[in-house]
């Protein structure tokens, strides 16, 4: 049957191309199927080998670049091997050379679709080291801001996994409501997409003027969408065939391979780090947190959908509630001081010279945190030295572990299931390789 | 160029319209640029926000973005170029037909942005050769429609096509400089 | 907080009395880490998953302590594990000497360790004995050299000069998911 090496250079694609093949028997044989068509084909001596296909890393449906090598079998696959690390950009490596506080813009790339969640993860864990408690007003707006990337971020994901499946204007309407949420954002931040808005001790500058009318417009246009998308494709027939059963995976299945987040909730276990171990006053907030059954495409991509409304809820609990008050820490040596103290005051220039330049300065020692991220749980494990550039920082990245279980997913699939799949694991290339 | 009086036009009189051949290649070829995204990271997420409604590229013609190689004449890296990926993008870029442009999206594609490390290429003009670099991390929607509009008045500066099959540098090397 | 202070405290009980000698623990900014030798460390995980309830591995972190004052050996293994039914979490941390490299693999226990410890081996050197596809998953098939060391340079680029075979990935045999 030829060698399975995979090589296919080697490897005729065609049976007809193999070296043993004899054209005299094989028209002999369709003949006499000719004359059996009546009764049904044989098809158990057909002459076939496999076909080896790449998928990526230059694809339109792998968002992100990674590759799937396949072994076929017609529609079906027999093996997949997948590569990633298309995007890897030596994160852990870079910032061993940076301060602490030089470390948010690059947490920023991680999961570049809800880029303030990662920042504020990291500030999470570098003030629970530094022993700091921020602000009641940081804290609620940091939960408000962390919700919105959390819509923004499940639009994307849904939008894009739908278009794959080949519906291309939910896309444009998820997209159009997202756009307004960036547009308060950018308000808010002065970027666009990787907003670098968190700091070490608090926020890089307080709410600007009609902050909260914005939310409000701008969240208005988030249910309309979210019931068009359902309008359209949730009784479709086409993408109930093309969901339901596709990639499932049982809840200890899911636990083996390490998932967290919606994907680990759309197998039925209820796991979700802002219910088990609230942070930020979580527990304060009314909301569910949606699961699913089988744990299958349909299932990961209505979690999706319907965390996107809770989040609806807790941005409006969190926006009539903001407490007034400083939204950083008063601490010297982590705070920049105002600009009137290093003007005209000596400590407050050296206190500028000292934050900015080396950085605060954690005690020696380690430690792990970790957030709900719209992935799953994001963790970063740190090891400071005493000095104020990190030691090691070692980021605990959801979609690496969704990833990892393709290969277990897709093996037995046909080849078109591989794009329903990967689109419902939220893969981030940024947060995958790093 | 264009036609007068448009209704005489299709009342089948004679309506002729003289032009150099070389300007209606260069029209043609510059408003119809078919993208290829090369998208990595956080650039190809603003380049889907281009292609949306909000900043339309489509007004320029280059709406059409096709995954393909074979089909596309636009190469627009977006995103960063790390070592493993370097020989595909070469590989792609090789497999475009002439004449073929390349955007180079973000700081990122420029010069390597701030992975100055074992794993990051430190810009892809070491790889390819790139027609017009966008700054910024991510660049905003705006840079990157003007960037468009910069190489479309690039193509305008082209040369008139000589009879035969030109490599990119044949034509690059005579393109007229327009401080002269 | 006083809950999961109870909860600690049951389970470094359990640890003592089960591993005394052997596994030292310490105590975190209140998380539990439990230190281990490399040959005690596949039962300490094993008995940890099966008895203990820790069904989710987290993490497993390569640690370079080349310029760390006072660390045992060069290298350690961070392993970070969570109870889902508990709620709680705890990180086991192996010391393990330059000279010898070799460590069980956990790919017999959990199926997130397969790419986990993938990732230690490439960045640190790590050898993962018994698991099923060793090989490089973040850098280029051609890259030499193990990155995150401390003595690699942050600078030290490598041109790859073919995309990948990725017939080893294929052809892997991932063992089936432990319930």
């Amino acid at each position: 049957m030829g060698n399975d090496t995979g090589k296919t250079e080697s490897t005729p694609q065609r049976g007809t191309h193999d070296e043993e093949f004899d054209r005299g028997t094989f028209e002999q044989v369709l003949d006499a199927r000719r004359d059996d068509f009546d009764e049904g084909l044989d098809l158990s001596d057909l002459n076939t080998q496999p076909m080896f296909v790449n998928i990526g890393p230059t694809h339109p449906a792998t968002h992100g670049t990674f590759r799937v090598y396949c072994k076929l079998d017609g529609e079906t696959i027999e093996k997949a091997g997948i590569g990633v690390g298309y995007l890897h950009r030596g994160f852990e490596k870079i910032v061993e050379t940076k301060p602490y506080p030089q470390v948010i813009p690059y947490t920023d790339r991680l999961n570049y679709c809800s880029s303030l969640t990662n920042n504020i993860a990291y500030c999470k864990a570098m003030e629970r080291m530094l022993g700091l408690e921020v602000p009641e007003r940081t804290k609620i707006i940091r939960v408000v801001i962390m919700e919105i990337q959390r819509i923004m971020d499940h639009m994307i994901c849904v939008g894009t996994n739908i278009v794959d499946i080949g519906a291309l204007t939910n896309f444009w309407y998820f997209f159009n409501a997202r756009d307004h949420l960036n547009s308060v954002l950018e308000a808010l931040t002065g970027a666009r997409l990787t907003y670098s808005y968190s700091r070490i001790g608090g926020l890089a500058w307080d709410l600007p003027e009609g902050f909260r009318d914005n939310v409000r417009a701008a969240l208005k246009k988030v249910p309309r969408a979210i019931s068009d998308v359902r309008g359209l494709v949730v009784k479709n027939r086409i993408f109930q065939d093309r969901t339901r059963g596709v990639g499932a995976i049982s809840t200890a299945d899911a636990i083996s391979y390490g998932w967290t987040g919606p994907c680990l909730r759309s197998t039925g276990c209820d796991l979700d780090l802002r219910k088990v171990a609230p942070y930020y006053h979580y527990d304060e907030f009314e909301f569910d947190v949606p699961v699913g059954a089988n744990g299958d495409s349909y299932d990961r991509m209505l979690v999706r959908i319907a965390e996107m409304e809770e989040s609806l809820k807790i941005v409006e609990q969190g926006i009539a509630n903001i407490p007034d008050g400083p939204i950083n820490v008063d601490d010297k040596r982590v705070m920049l001081p105002s600009k009137e103290r290093v003007h005209t005051t000596m400590e407050g220039l050296i206190n500028h010279f000292k934050v900015l330049i080396e950085g605060p300065k954690p005690p020696v020692g380690r430690i792990y945190d970790a957030t709900e991220t719209p992935n799953g749980e994001l963790g970063f494990y740190i090891i400071s030295n005493g000095s104020g550039q990190p030691y090691r920082i070692k980021v605990r990245p959801p979609c690496f572990y969704t990833m990892a279980a393709l290969k277990y997913l897709i093996e037995g699939a046909m080849v078109a299931d591989i794009v329903a799949v990967l689109g419902g694991l939220n893969v981030i290339a940024g947060e995958l390789d790093r | 160029m264009g036609v007068n009086d448009p209704i005489a036009f299709s009342k089948n009189e004679t309506g002729l319209v003289t032009t150099r051949m070389d300007e209606v290649v260069k029209w043609g070829r510059k408003n119809s640029l078919w993208p290829l995204p090369f998208g990595t990271a956080c650039c190809a997420i603003e380049f889907m926000g281009v292609v949306a409604s909000k900043f339309d590229i489509s007004r320029f013609g280059a709406e059409l973005v096709r995954f393909s190689p074979r089909q596309s004449d636009l190469l627009l890296v977006a995103g960063t170029i790390n070592y493993k990926l370097a020989p595909i993008l070469k590989r792609i870029y090789d497999q475009m037909c002439e004449p073929k442009y390349v955007i180079s999206m973000g700081a990122c594609a420029c010069s390597g942005g701030f992975y100055d490390n074992y794993a990051t290429v430190q810009g892809i003009d070491q790889i390819i050769p790139v027609d017009v670099f966008i700054p910024g991390c991510p660049p905003r929607p705006e840079g990157i429609l003007d960037a468009v509009i910069k190489l479309q008045e690039r193509i305008d500066r082209e040369p008139a096509p000589r009879r035969g099959v030109e490599r990119r540098h044949e034509i690059t090397d005579r393109m007229v400089d327009p401080e002269k | 907080m006083s809950e999961r202070q109870g909860g600690n405290t049951a389970l470094l009980d359990a640890v003592r009395a089960k591993f005394s000698g052997t596994v030292e623990t310490l105590d975190e900014y209140g998380d539990i880490v439990l230190v281990s030798p490399v040959a005690t460390m596949h039962d300490l995980l094993a008995w940890l998953r099966n008895e203990q309830g820790f069904d989710l591995l987290l993490d497993i972190a390569g640690v370079d302590c080349l310029e760390l004052d006072d660390a045992a050996e060069r290298f350690e293994l961070e392993y970070i594990l969570y109870g889902v039914s508990s709620g709680r979490r705890v990180r086991v941390r192996v010391h393990i000497p330059e000279t010898n490299l070799d460590v069980p693999t956990l790919t017999d226990l959990w199926q997130s360790a397969n790419w986990a410890e993938r990732e230690a081996y490439e960045m640190f050197g790590f050898h993962f004995v018994g698991h099923p596809c060793l090989t490089r998953l973040l850098t280029h098939h051609e890259f030499v050299g193990h990155p995150l060391r401390k003595d690699y340079p942050v600078m030290g680029g490598q041109w790859c000069s073919t995309s990948s075979d990725l017939t080893d990935e294929l052809n892997e045999d991932q063992r089936g998911a432990p319930r």
